[in-house]
């Protein structure tokens, strides 16, 4: 007899994440240097530490509005202009979510018809396809290739057939690959999203974690002369100023159809907090705010006061993490140039991604590497297609557990050159 | 601006080595040891020293705050007063500040005798010296940026997406 309690088929459709198996061995022993976690190793800037703290000495612990507290809407309202040039009104163009995760399932949820395509650009974070199967949808896997430093590409969505879509998910600064893209390679896209009236699922968690420098062509839109006013020597010029970042949002045409998500998490080391927020179109927010207001009733107050005071006075310590992230990320591609393990450059979010060396798949290699030399990492084939053949590699580590771990990792490519 | 990243570096940890800090920036391992030996000859960079959280040794180590208020004449300035005082190997360090007093010095000693005696044999009598506040440090929470705690253990999962 079965029981009562038998999934829907739509969840029956979802099998355990693929990271599941390595977190049961490498939680297993106490010897491990994970450089398989996708979150910050630091802790939330104290100031918003304090603030949630301060907030629960007051008493504010009762709901807040349904999409946020106003004070925080118009905080992020003012915080996106400022540094990505994005504009969307506190009162209809903001929903404040549990963590950027819950504004991923919202869209999902609120654009998605049952039997509709969503085009996926993998490899991706591990949730989105899920996602999709969960809102009834079917999810379409769009390849990003390394030959393209994995950014999505027109042609990509060509041949995958994604004209048909009714959402594109995109997610860059990337997780895993670590891939980035400007307002150039972002222009196809979005002139394709346009063609065939796609809207777009844009995930720009990581937007801060970007290390290229934003050239002068960048900040006006490429019609520069190449006489910005901007020192390019000047060491604080982006001081509070324009983050390096592009959205794709801000392109001709898209802001109209696009969700853009974000959230503290991963700029300020926020992730047990689940602060998110979806910036849209108004009658998108509202879409999304009628899912919201049922499931969740509001976000987390607490870690809403956290996330004000995150963006009233941490932007200094965003930038020393920030630096920190880029350090580790010189000091890792380097050593993986040393080993010889080919690694495109990545310049964003805290990943880097390897390719394993010949006669490995990366699920045999990052299973040995885990029993052999207690080093945990996560195989690309878990993000979907294009990440076979690669791992996801997180910085988010002190150097001294990098460096130890990068050691063990060129012992290991010496000692096992294939998997025999 | 590579030798003011090296810098940094240096103040985050000054034994990182060459190698290390060439892989962290755009440098080469010459470029960063020519970076680090322009800062040592400019006097930019006076030393390297090791951050001691004294409670954790068996050997006793005092240390003072000590406020210190000085008269000024036509011949004496707050230099030359300083330059005796730092000559002292006891005063570990020496600032000129303003507020309610004019130097906050610093002194080290094997016991509060020690440092006690010195205060009052060879910073007392200078003429220059009109009042001392001398302060013995209880407890040290943080040295140089950074906290004497136990610290804390990475609790996040081992894996996550």
């Amino acid at each position: 007899m079965t029981s009562p309690l038998e999934p829907a088929s739509r969840v029956e459709a979802v099998g355990p994440s693929g990271i599941r198996r390595f977190f049961e061995i490498a939680e297993e022993r106490d010897d491990v240097i994970s450089l398989g976690v996708g979150e910050p190793d630091f802790s939330t800037p104290w100031a918003a530490r304090d603030a949630a703290i301060h907030s629960l000495e007051r008493g504010r612990t009762s709901y807040t509005a349904n999409r946020g507290m106003a004070a925080l809407r118009a905080a992020i309202s003012e915080y996106v202009d400022e540094r990505f040039a994005l504009s969307y009104d506190p009162d209809d163009g903001i929903l404040v979510t549990a963590g950027a995760s819950e504004a991923v399932d919202l869209a999902f949820r609120a654009f998605v018809d049952p039997g509709e395509t969503v085009a996926v650009a993998q490899p991706a974070y591990i949730s989105y396809g899920p996602g999709v199967t969960f809102a009834g949808g079917a999810v379409l896997p769009v390849r990003t290739r390394e030959a393209d430093d994995f950014k999505l590409t027109a042609e990509a969505l060509e041949a995958a057939g994604a004209d048909t879509a009714e959402l594109l998910v995109l997610c860059y600064p990337n997780n895993p690959t670590g891939a980035v893209m400007t307002r150039a390679d972002l222009e196809p896209v979005a002139a394709f999203a346009r063609e065939h009236d796609i809207a777009v699922l844009a995930d720009e968690i990581y937007a801060e974690l970007t290390y290229t420098e934003r050239t002068g062509s960048e900040m006006d839109g490429g019609q520069g002369d190449g006489t910005a006013s901007q020192d390019p020597e000047d060491p604080d010029r982006d001081e509070a100023g324009t983050a390096a970042h592009t959205s794709i949002a801000t392109l001709p045409g898209m802001a109209e159809r696009t969700i853009v998500v974000s959230g503290f998490s991963k700029a300020h080391a926020m992730t047990g907090l689940r602060l998110g927020y979806a910036l849209g179109p108004a009658d998108a927010i509202d879409a999304m705010n009628r899912i919201h207001q049922y499931g969740l009733l509001s976000a987390p107050t607490t870690a809403q006061y956290a996330a004000l005071e995150a963006l009233d006075s941490c932007a200094g310590e965003v930038r020393t993490m920030v630096a920190q992230y880029d350090r580790r990320r010189r000091f890792v591609l380097s050593r993986f140039r040393e080993i010889g393990m080919p690694c495109f450059e990545a310049q964003g979010a805290f990943y880097v991604f390897p390719e394993v060396p010949d006669g490995w798949t990366a699920d045999a290699f990052a299973e040995a590497l885990l029993h052999e030399e207690g080093v945990a990492v996560v195989p690309g084939d878990v993000f979907g297609v294009g990440g076979e053949g690669h791992l996801r590699v997180s910085y988010a580590t002190g150097l001294d557990d990098l460096r130890e771990a990068l050691t063990r990792i060129e012992r290991f490519v010496a000692e096992r050159p294939t998997d025999r | 601006m590579s030798e003011r990243e090296v810098l940094e570096l240096l103040r985050e940890n000054a034994r990182y080595d060459t190698a290390d800090i060439a892989r962290m920036t755009d440098l080469d391992e010459e470029g960063v040891a020519a970076a680090i030996e322009s800062l040592e000859a400019a006097g930019v960079i006076r030393g390297y020293q090791a951050v001691v959280d004294w409670d954790r040794l068996e050997h006793e180590r005092v240390r003072a705050e000590v406020e210190l208020n000085v008269t000024l004449d036509r011949e004496t300035s707050y230099g030359d007063i300083a330059e005796r005082l730092a000559r002292f190997p006891e005063v570990t360090a020496l600032r000129l500040v303003s507020g309610d007093y004019d130097f906050d010095m610093e002194v080290e000693g094997d016991s509060i005798r020690e440092v006690s005696q010195f205060i009052s044999e060879k910073v007392a009598p200078v003429p220059e010296i009109t009042q001392t506040v001398t302060h013995y440090v209880m407890t040290s929470y943080k040295e140089h940026g950074i906290e004497l705690d136990d610290g804390d253990d990475d609790d996040r999962l081992s894996v996550s997406p």
